[in-house]
């Protein structure tokens, strides 16, 4: 059995976590991966943390990302960063808020999705299903905003390394 | 077969369209919300009822017509429609019928974390379990098949991480059932006493088949592993299982009633040691063990909350070590526009004691108004707000308030007024009904009192004020409590200085819901003129 990919997104009600986890989910399965994607929502919507784990590969059986295996947690909300750190593996990377700067963002409501871009550098998804992913799950008018957001996180991520 | 990235409440949903299901009702309640708004969404005939009992008994009609039905709502809904639904498996039904009970272990979003597979057996019910969305597309399939060959309502239980989890489906070829008809079974359905007896050993006899089919079926899966360890588990808790221990061997039980014992027999001899994995309650450690099997079971500490790979882990390493204190993040809260606000703050101020009801509003308990002095049940705070009234002293007596949402009154709290107005307490009482014109809390669902239906269209719209009118309540009161927040107060203080009966209905529209709601009235208005147009025309 392959390895299993575990990505945590986390942030606060309205940010478009689970919208994000979406994307990732379906990025992923759009190129041929088991998908498991498990979250918790009901009372998100009233402000409160909201965490979504996506775990992807050859086959996945449990929707959960285990204590301490995550291999990247992507942050949307600065107050976040703290308590979701103990969730990540040894060696793994988190991806904070201020990874990209939210005054190159053309909406500042698609922080999710630029920080998306800055994940998909480390994972071997291909752009184009990104792209697809995000299509899928936003209303055209959306589709160049996102795109152009998560293309922003991508060339970030590049230049960094 | 298309592969699709599915929830499985979507799956579910699927699956009802697939097996030509003929009607979806039921009760918004996380996490079983989105089965019958994507049951809708896909084209299918889907409605909301006023409460879980109403929307079994519409299904059990549904049924005995010979129609497919899927009836949908969450675990404490099972308790609202819990009377139906023992007879219901004496009288069994003609067309299937799938009942969802979505549990949630943990309580993301509930009141309790009750395990609802006591009800199977209890009312004497098939129960299955899936583990994922494909699975949870499989069972409700299997489901209908078993309830009509059998003839009883089959129970599928969900648990949260199923219900809102997502993986892939693929969906099979859809199916015609038969067209509803009505048969006259006047002694299969009519349980007066005399009827009801032989029912009851009908029943029974029906379970004993399903029990001895269920030995050989492809609902009880084994993987033959290592000869050292096995392990009995169901639902997404076998998921976890089989990650923390590949090598062990498992019996999976996707019918979790009637339990296939035989199975678990054989099963346990095969193995050197063998333990039940399970989520909740002991339900099937104590039922094995109860048939004389030697089985380990868990620790008394892993019967709260969720299972989790880790948790597993502990199970089989006899680890009752203090585990690791989850992320506690930032708790959800009143929304800052809520038009709740006032209501709190003047229930603050006026030192009420304050019987609350379940919905967005509970968040109220919360700091700063800390408003809330007791919270139980859907439709509760009429009745425990009327016996504080009863037996307080009348200086205490007087600041009793009963709060309720709209969807919730009209779900149960509609019977608490009827006692409010049949057995008035001696200082009267206040009723103030949050009427944000949504579910909120659900994720914004239409009920009776919004005047319209599951997918938005205009239907008739039960009254909120003119129902407590109709009843006599000597002061009904509709006001906007944002518009003027001190009028408020002193309305509500006047109120519970006379010793009679109040209702104040608070209304405005919740802020996340006021834009869609604009938007269905104004297609539901322009739908009506195009009518009127056509007949003038």
């Amino acid at each position: 059995m392959g390895k299993v990919m575990n990505v945590i997104l986390a942030g606060l009600g309205g940010q478009g976590v689970i919208k994000a986890s979406d994307i990732l989910a379906d990025a992923a399965f759009r190129d041929g991966r088991d998908v498991k994607k498990a979250e918790i929502h009901g009372m998100s919507q009233r402000g409160g943390s909201v965490t979504s784990d996506v775990r992807f590969g050859d086959e996945v059986l449990s929707p959960m990302i285990p204590w301490g295996e995550a291999d990247f947690i992507v942050v949307c909300a600065p107050s976040e960063l703290e308590v979701i750190r103990p969730l990540l593996k040894q060696g793994g990377l988190m991806i904070p808020p201020d990874f990209v700067e939210e005054s190159k963002l053309a909406n500042k409501r698609s922080l999710n999705v630029a920080l998306l871009g800055a994940l998909s550098h480390h994972l071997d998804i291909p752009e184009a299903r990104w792209i697809e992913a995000i299509n899928a799950a936003l209303p055209p008018h959306l589709h160049d905003v996102n795109a152009k957001a998560f293309r922003l996180g991508r060339e970030t991520a590049a230049a960094r390394k | 077969m298309d592969r699709k990235l599915l929830s499985g409440d979507e799956a579910v949903a699927a699956a009802a369209l697939d097996a030509g299901v003929h009607l979806g009702t039921g009760y918004p309640g996380t996490p079983s919300t989105e089965i019958l708004e994507s049951f809708s969404a896909l084209g299918g005939r889907a409605q909301w009822a006023p409460n879980e009992k109403v929307a079994l008994e519409v299904g059990l009609g549904a049924a005995y017509g010979g129609a497919r039905v899927l009836v949908t709502m969450k675990h404490v809904g099972i308790n609202v429609a819990a009377d139906p639904l023992f007879t219901a498996a004496y009288t069994g039904v003609t067309g299937g019928l799938v009942l969802i009970s979505a549990d949630d272990p943990g309580m993301a979003s509930s009141q309790n974390e009750q395990d609802n597979r006591h009800y199977a057996k209890a009312a004497g019910l098939p129960m299955l379990e899936p583990s994922d969305s494909q699975e949870a597309y499989d069972l409700a399939r299997a489901g209908f098949e078993l309830s009509e060959r059998w003839q009883l309502p089959v129970m599928l239980r969900m648990t949260t991480r199923v219900c809102h989890g997502k993986s892939i489906v693929v969906r099979r070829a859809a199916e015609t059932p038969r067209a509803p008809s009505f048969t006259r079974d006047i002694v299969g359905r009519v349980m007066i006493p005399a009827y009801a007896r032989p029912a009851h050993r009908r029943l029974r006899k029906k379970l004993d088949e399903l029990q001895a089919w269920g030995e050989g079926s492809p609902l009880v899966v084994e993987r033959k592993g290592s000869g050292k360890l096995g392990i009995v588990t169901a639902g997404v808790t076998a998921r976890h299982a089989r990650e923390a221990v590949p090598d062990a061997s498992f019996l999976e039980l996707k019918l979790l009633h009637p339990l296939p014992l035989g199975r678990i027999r054989a099963f346990a001899k095969s193995v050197e040691r063998c333990v039940v994995v399970e989520e909740g309650d002991p339900v099937f450690a104590d039922a094995i063990r109860a048939a004389g099997i030697a089985v380990e079971s868990k620790a008394p500490e892993y019967r709260f909350g969720e299972m989790s790979v880790e948790r597993v882990r502990r199970v089989l390493g006899l680890d009752t070590s203090p585990e690791p204190v989850p992320p506690k993040g930032k708790p959800p809260q009143l929304c800052d526009a809520c038009p709740y606000h006032p209501v709190y703050s003047a229930l603050r101020k006026l030192d009420c004691i304050v019987a609350g009801d379940i919905g967005c509003y509970t968040l109220g308990v919360l700091p700063p108004y800390q408003g809330m002095d007791a919270c139980v049940a859907m439709g509760a705070s009429l009745g425990v707000g009327l016996g504080l009234r009863h037996v307080l002293p009348e200086k205490d007596a007087k600041r009793v308030v009963s709060i309720i949402g709209d969807s919730t009154f009209v779900h149960t709290g509609v019977n608490g007024l009827i006692e409010m107005i049949y057995n008035p307490p001696a200082t009267g009482h206040v009723l103030i009904i949050l009427d944000n014109g949504t579910t909120a809390m659900t994720g914004q669902q239409e009920h009776p009192g919004t005047g319209r239906t599951l997918d938005h269209e205009a239907t008739n719209k039960f009254s909120l004020e003119a129902f407590a009118r109709a009843l006599g309540v000597k002061n009904v009161d509709v006001v906007d409590p944002v518009k003027d927040p001190p009028g408020f107060l002193a309305l509500l203080g006047e109120r519970l200085a006379k010793p009679e009966l109040t209702v104040i209905v608070a209304r405005r529209p919740c802020i996340l819901a006021a834009a869609d709601i604009r938007g269905y009235e104004q297609a539901n208005a322009a739908k009506c003129s195009a009518i009127e147009a056509a007949v003038e025309g």
